[in-house]
């Protein structure tokens, strides 16, 4: 079946449909991963877009349940050079094209990918439809047209999980607070763990709470409108800020309670909660041309020089220029566009940084942040 | 970290002549270092003793040696050069070698010289794969269960605990020679006496087999802040058994999913850094099992390979480069990427298309070879394509092989003809004989060989289930599900053979990579017809960039490939604008010679101020490095591809000439297509290469050409003969490197040419020349401008007549020849370079018998000598060339006179025989070697020992010389051996021989041939109580026996040589060698052509 994809300036491009069919909206961009479509996929933080992988052949290895970011797709669209009909892995338990159709994900194939994303790259992310089946292109360009912008869109909302849960052995186990006693929340795990870490839900991948609990931790999963008071209710020994979608401007709430927080318990955000720190500490944020999507991304740590390879799923960023240097470290920097990838507060032990360190998919350069974590509890 | 500024002086290794396992992906890298370290402002000092590449241009380097690789001749050189540091991770393993040979005899420590790049013990504990093993024990890296062997007794030891197959490596060998896997007890133990004796130091790896496990290639860079980064991931089509040089491989990774491509990733880093690589490249390969993800690591290369000129022009990450900069000290973030200029060398590529390279081997060119493929690398060249599907890529890869294929098929050429058999299926018949070929395939398909991915092609139009394809080869099922779709649509298109084809079916047949030529044969047109179908529906290539980073920075430099997509990214021109077509994949007869030669052009039209555009498809070269010339374009050299270039680049001039063979059979059609060819005519191409025509050539010129005749049947072919009486050589038209051409002494062995060695039919008549015995054969390469013609260089064959061209050493200039002949030479050069209007190079061989000059051919291009002239007289010729082809004069240029060097250059040939097993050792009219190296002295006899030094084999100054040789050669080698005797070596021979000897009253150790029993004269050579062999062929009955001596020459690696013209070039050798009485000094290019100023002032 005949599929579109149609930009908000008017290009539209015509390929065929796989996965589900159907229409979707949402904010085009690219990734420039190789490997690791499933990963990127099932990542919360796609929330919102159309997501075009840059390496043309998708789908060669299947699916699997081992790499699985969360419970199921979160991309509204995903755009292919050529969709691989036939996977082969010994890890695969089915083809991309099944999975994709039982989440209603709609998928369109045989698209010059490399023209979308220098497009993108030149002209910006765009708002854009893909849809299935016959259609008329002005039209979806006028659809395109009426997607809403993702500046000011709280998209953590969307993703966030209703009612905490704990993380143990690949799965959620949801659970509230025992209201007489909130910590009595940390005994019903079966595992004992040496650390308590609470995790903020903005959109969380499952590769972070894999680290956390492959380091000892018990991991406790919360809604992202928990209040500073909640949290601290549950005594935790740290604090983990995850990655998530949308913009960061757009959730205040998160905000005003992470500038409570700061001062009281060990944080370690990534990536959205990087953001949402960074605004807590006074910061700015702004929105990239093109963001950073990819598996290749340099940054330096600028206190020892090394430099490490990272994965990175972002359209927005703090700017460094913001921060109060005397309050807040700036101890990472991408090399490829000098933007801000990571702080330190000067007084207490909160850290964050833009990219991510669970990888998944990507490098894993950066685990030692998790060690760094762990650490700060100690 | 800043460079190093303790450092002023920097010796560079490079990996001599070209072999089987080492090629010119070391010119591309020693040549990238060169570059960068001079760009960095050090002085840097190169040896390397061959003279076909880039790298030992006087250019590249501050003082460029070329002299033999050996310790005995780098000491030379550190001797008078003191460089600070020695960086030897470039040139292969070669200079690995013989660096470690230096450091270990405490050479680098007493001329105070640092190793850099990667120091000893890290080398060591990469290349000796007991400590290899031990490290990965140290890591937590699994490598395969097996240990070392170092007796044949300890061997049946450890293949109790690794089973059948057994794999058996030898320590320390290029190429994984004597490498290869047993499936039985007797295999075992020959692999294994094999295995021992190849290894420099008796030592052999029994490892358990992972054959049929996918294997993987990681190339990682390391700078001294011990950043590492991935700059590539190679799957290999041809699972673990089949050497990686051996294998189609892709790029990236194709079925890994990100937990297992992290986890390779990961041990990568975890290699590099036990190993104790501290900078530059390094290639390490895994095994992988396709049931359960089980990781092994194979092994490390601490340096720059083969796969990193790959994985180079893969990604367009200049390894080499960034290597080069790295060992004296800068970092990866401190280093720009040239590509996107904004962003640092310390990324890892990703790529946005698929990269597939196929290797090209010469088995045709060793009729008793072994054709398997194992362990032991055999392939002598390889071509690489870029396509955005694997299908694209894999096809593009098929038709640059220059194998006379158009893709996977579908070009006329298949086992299966897929008309044919949908023909016969509807009508019912043809099931048996598919039956039939299905056993066949299953047999051959389990027995990896260079037509396996053909076979694959064939079991599939035969509806053999990938399943099984999968049991038998070991490929990927991904792959094969892939290339199944490329014969559906062969069947698709098949269905339209009446003109009809839809649009959309035509831009989905090109996607998929299918040529023009294909699609013609399928639908019953031709490649004109196709293309212009083609060009009305608007289904036009497009050109996209090589950019390193997926389009996500904007890229700088225009490296494209093309593919049928909508957006086409090449900029207009801006100025004059040269296209130069290159060679393709490297093949023995057309190697890094014509790579060379183009490089040089670009560079001096680069100089010259017009936009230069370089188009080949073999990643082991300089001309694909993307910043050599303005524009790259990564494709094959087929008519269809270089019209696509043509067609949008719109270039002012397109030249033919430098790239061999393959250019130059595109001249014709090319130029039918309007495209402006520069330099001599496509027609005067013709003319020299059409007998008739150049028949009538020489005799309105009054030169004297050898009688022969253009044959279009055997009836014909022994009319010709008898004519002009035997013996004859016979050949197939429009050939280079003697391809299939053979010397015949009578009728039956004519016939017996005809029926089996060569496909006859109108467009491919056989040509027939008087073979003139005994003559000396001499080549001469001039350059034209259209009025004046100026000599390179006069080039005196050593071996006689009847060994072809490129296989004979040869001395420059001529010193046993009458002045008088040299002047005929001279003037039948003007003369022929005059008439054939020749603008550019020109090439002519001559034969003098009887004191009578004989043209044998003329070709008016660039040759395989051009880089050795240039070198030996101190004049790029191929930048002449170039200059003249625009519009210069040589007046211009300043080129007048022909420079007779005051010194002897001379070129020895580099033999692949001892990597194929059951080779015989002859030289003939075919051409069979694979490289050469140069020896220059002012005495010929020494020039010519370095040169052999160079090779390899080294002349002996004492001890045994063998001498065998046939009747007709009894009484000429009276006086070598006497010669010999004088020198004071023992003189063996076998009984014909060593009778005429005895008779002549020189004193001879008899020995046993084979058949007289033991100790035989095999026996000899094995235990090493020889150390020359003097063995000319004894003609048909004694075969046997000859093969054996020479095949145990080559097994004991003594020198074998098999002309008596050689052997008298090597007695004087050894005379000059001990006369000399004090060293032989060591002297650079740059000096001896100080000399030659000197000489003309």
């Amino acid at each position: 079946m005949e599929a579109w994809l149609a930009l908000e300036d008017g290009t539209v491009y015509e390929g065929e449909s796989f996965g589900a069919t159907g229409k979707k909206v949402g904010e085009v961009v690219f990734n420039t991963s190789m490997i690791g479509y499933q990963e990127v996929l099932t990542d919360p933080s796609y929330k919102g877009q159309i997501v075009t992988m840059t390496y043309p052949l998708i789908g060669n290895y299947g699916v699997n349940p081992g790499d699985l970011e969360s419970l199921h797709p979160h991309v509204e669209g995903f755009v292919v050079r050529e969709y691989q009909r036939n996977p082969s892995n010994w890890r695969s338990t089915g083809s991309l094209d099944r999975f994709l159709d039982d989440h209603g994900v709609v998928g369109i194939s045989g698209i010059d990918t490399r023209a979308l994303t220098r497009r993108l790259r030149v002209d910006g992310v765009m708002r854009g439809v893909i849809s299935s089946g016959a259609a008329d292109p002005d039209t979806l360009v006028e659809q395109a047209r009426a997607v809403p912008r993702m500046l000011g869109q709280d998209l953590v909302r969307e993703v966030t999980t209703d009612r905490p849960y704990r993380w143990e052995g690949e799965r959620r186990i949801y659970v509230d607070p025992p209201d007489d006693d909130p910590e009595g929340i940390w005994d019903g795990f079966d595992e004992p763990g040496t650390y308590r870490v609470v995790v903020m839900d903005y959109g969380v991948k499952h590769n972070i709470l894999r680290n956390l609990a492959r380091r000892g931790c018990q991991v406790l999963v919360l809604p992202a409108d928990y209040t500073a008071e909640q949290v601290l209710r549950l005594n935790p020994d740290g604090i983990m800020l995850s990655n998530g979608p949308g913009d960061p401007g757009a959730v205040q709430y998160a905000i005003e309670e992470l500038k409570v927080l700061i001062e009281r318990k060990p944080i370690f955000g990534i990536c959205i909660g990087h953001q949402l720190l960074g605004m807590a500490l006074g910061g700015e944020r702004f929105k990239l041309k093109f963001g950073h999507r990819g598996a290749n991304q340099p940054v330096r740590q600028n206190e020892s020089g090394r430099v490490e390879i990272t994965a990175q799923n972002h359209g927005f960023a703090i700017d460094a220029d913001t921060l109060d240097e005397s309050e807040v470290e700036l101890t990472h920097i991408n090399l490829n566009d000098r933007t801000l990838e990571g702080l330190r507060h000067r007084r207490y032990p909160v850290f964050s940084v833009q990219y991510h360190p669970e990888a998944s998919p990507g490098p894993h350069d950066a685990d030692y942040l998790f060690d760094r974590f762990i650490a700060s509890m100690q | 970290m800043p460079k190093r500024t303790d450092i002023e002086s920097i010796l560079i290794i490079g990996s001599g002549p070209i072999v089987i396992g080492q090629a010119c992906e070391f010119d591309y890298s020693g040549t990238q270092a060169c570059r960068a370290l001079r760009e960095e402002g050090y002085r840097v000092v190169l040896i390397n003793s061959n003279p076909a590449t880039i790298m030992t241009d006087p250019d590249m380097a501050d003082r460029t040696y070329v002299e033999p690789i050996t310790a005995e001749y780098v000491e030379k050189v550190i001797r008078r050069e003191r460089p600070d540091v020695l960086l030897p991770t470039l040139g292969g393993q070669t200079a690995l070698n013989v660096a470690v040979e230096l450091a270990e005899s405490g050479t680098l420590d007493r001329y105070g010289v640092e190793l850099i790049g990667a120091k000893l013990e890290a080398i060591k504990m990469a290349e000796d794969r007991e400590l290899f093993q031990k490290a990965m024990e140290r890591i937590g890296l699994e490598v395969p269960r097996g240990g070392f062997a170092r007796t044949v007794e300890e061997a049946w030891e450890l293949v109790k605990n690794t089973g059948f197959p057994a794999i058996i490596r030898p320590a320390f060998t290029l190429g994984g020679a004597g490498g290869s896997i047993a499936r039985s007890e007797s295999e075992y133990a020959e692999a294994v006496e094999w295995g021992l004796s190849t290894s420099p130091i008796t030592e052999v790896l029994i490892e358990e087999s992972v054959i049929g496990w996918k294997e993987y290639e990681l190339e990682v860079m390391r700078d001294l802040a011990d950043n590492v980064v991935i700059i590539c991931s190679i799957e290999n089509f041809d699972p673990m058994g089949v050497h990686t040089g051996d294998s189609i491989t892709v790029a990236p990774a194709q079925t890994l999913t990100d937990k297992e491509y992290q986890a390779l990733r990961n041990a990568s880093i975890k290699v590099i850094r036990e190993i104790g690589v501290e900078t530059g490249g390094s290639n390490i390969q895994f095994a992988v099992s396709p049931e359960d993800g089980r990781i092994l690591a194979i092994e490390m290369n601490p340096r720059v390979s083969r796969s990193s000129a790959l994985a180079s022009k893969a990604t367009g990450f200049p390894i080499a480069k960034i290597a080069a900069k790295l060992a004296v000290g800068y970092t990866l973030d401190e280093i720009p990427n040239d590509i996107t200029r904004e962003t640092p060398a310390s990324f890892e590529p990703t790529i946005d298309y698929v990269v597939v390279k196929i290797p090209r081997w010469a088995f045709e060119k060793f009729p008793n070879a072994d054709t398997q493929l194992g362990t032991q690398m055999k392939s002598v060249g390889e071509t690489m394509a870029i396509g955005r599907t694997f299908k694209e890529a894999v096809q593009k890869g098929l038709r640059g092989l220059e194998i006379d294929r158009h893709g996977l098929g579908a070009d006329g050429k298949d086992a299966v003809d897929a008309g044919a058999l949908a023909a016969g299926r509807n009508a019912g018949q043809a099931d048996d004989q598919a039956d039939g070929m299905l056993d066949d395939l299953r047999e051959q398909m389990t027995r990896p060989t260079a037509e396996r991915i053909f076979q694959i092609k064939t079991a599939l139009q035969l509806g053999m289930p990938i399943e099984e394809i999968y049991a038998l080869t070991g490929v990927d099922p991904w792959f094969l599900h892939n290339l199944r779709d490329i014969v559906e649509l062969e069947g698709e298109i098949g269905a339209h053979r009446n003109g009809s084809m839809p649009r959309n079916l035509l831009h989905r047949a090109k996607q998929a990579g299918f040529s023009d030529v294909q699609i013609a044969h399928l639908t019953g047109s031709d490649e004109r017809s196709v293309r212009s179908r083609r060009i009305e529906a608007r289904v036009d290539a497009v050109f996209k960039t090589v950019d390193t980073c997926a389009a996500e920075f904007e890229a700088m430099t225009p490296y494209y490939y093309s593919t049928y997509e909508t957006e086409n990214e090449t900029r207009p021109k801006t100025r004059e604008t040269i296209m130069i077509l290159g060679g393709g994949p490297n093949r023995i007869g057309q190697g890094i010679e014509f790579d060379y030669c183009c490089v040089q052009a670009v560079m001096a039209l680069k100089e010259d101020g017009y936009e230069t555009i370089m188009v080949n498809s073999n990643p082991e070269t300089v001309s694909t490095d993307y910043d050599i010339s303005d524009r790259l374009f990564f494709e094959p050299l087929t008519f269809e591809d270089v019209m696509n270039i043509v067609e949008t680049e719109k270039p002012d001039g397109v030249i033919v000439q430098f790239g061999g063979q393959t250019p130059l059979k595109l001249a014709l059609s090319l130029e039918r297509a309007g495209v402006p060819i520069i330099g001599t005519s496509p027609d005067s191409i013709d003319l020299a290469e059409d007998r008739k025509r150049f028949g009538a050539l020489t005799k309105a010129l009054g030169i004297p050409h050898p009688p022969h005749g253009t044959v279009f049947s055997f009836e014909e072919a022994l009319e010709v003969a008898s004519e002009i009486g035997y013996p004859v050589l016979v050949r197939p038209s429009y050939v280079l490197g003697g391809r299939n051409m053979a010397l015949v002494y009578d009728d039956d062995s004519l016939q017996n040419y005809m029926r089996t060695a060569v496909h006859v039919s109108p467009e491919h008549p056989i040509l027939i020349d008087k073979f003139l015995e005994d003559a000396f054969e001499y080549d001469v390469d001039a350059v034209s401008d259209g009025t004046d013609v100026v000599l390179g260089g006069i080039m005196e064959h050593i071996e006689e007549a009847g060994i072809h061209s490129g296989d004979s050493a040869c001395v420059l200039p001529p010193y046993m020849v009458k002045p008088m002949h040299i002047d005929t030479m001279r003037n039948y050069t003007h003369a022929l370079a005059r008439s054939l209007k020749v603008v550019g190079l020109i090439n002519v061989q001559y034969a003098i018998k009887n004191d009578v000059v004989y043209v044998l051919e003329v070709n008016p291009r660039a040759s395989r000598t051009i880089p050795f002239v240039s070198k030996a007289i101190g004049v790029p010729l191929a930048q002449l060339a170039a200059r003249v082809m625009v519009g210069k004069t040589l007046r211009d240029l300043g080129f007048t006179e022909e420079i007779i060097p005051p010194y002897a250059s001379v070129k020895e040939v580099v033999l692949p025989f001892v990597k194929f097993a059951g080779s015989d050792s002859l030289l003939g009219p075919e051409m069979k070697s694979t490289g050469e190296v140069m020896g220059i002295y002012e005495e010929p006899g020494i020039a010519f020992a370095k040169g052999q030094s160079a090779a390899g084999g080294s002349l002996p100054l004492s001890g045994t010389v063998l001498v065998s040789v046939n009747a007709f050669d009894h009484e000429n080698v009276v006086d070598i051996a006497r010669e010999l005797d004088g020198l004071g070596f023992t003189i063996m021979a076998t009984s014909g021989t060593g009778r005429t000897l005895e008779d002549a009253g020189l004193e001879v150790v008899r020995v046993n041939k084979v058949w007289e029993g033991e100790p035989h004269i095999v026996d000899h050579i094995r235990r090493s109580d020889i150390q020359l062999i003097i063995n000319t062929p004894l003609g048909k009955s004694a075969r046997d026996d000859d093969y054996m001596i020479r095949r145990a020459a080559i097994e004991a690696n003594i020198p074998c040589i098999t002309t008596l013209s050689a052997a008298w070039s090597a007695v004087k050798a050894i005379q000059a060698l001990k006369n000399e009485g004090r060293e032989i000094s060591v002297k650079s290019l740059q000096e001896w052509h100080e000399t030659l100023k000197e000489a003309r002032v």
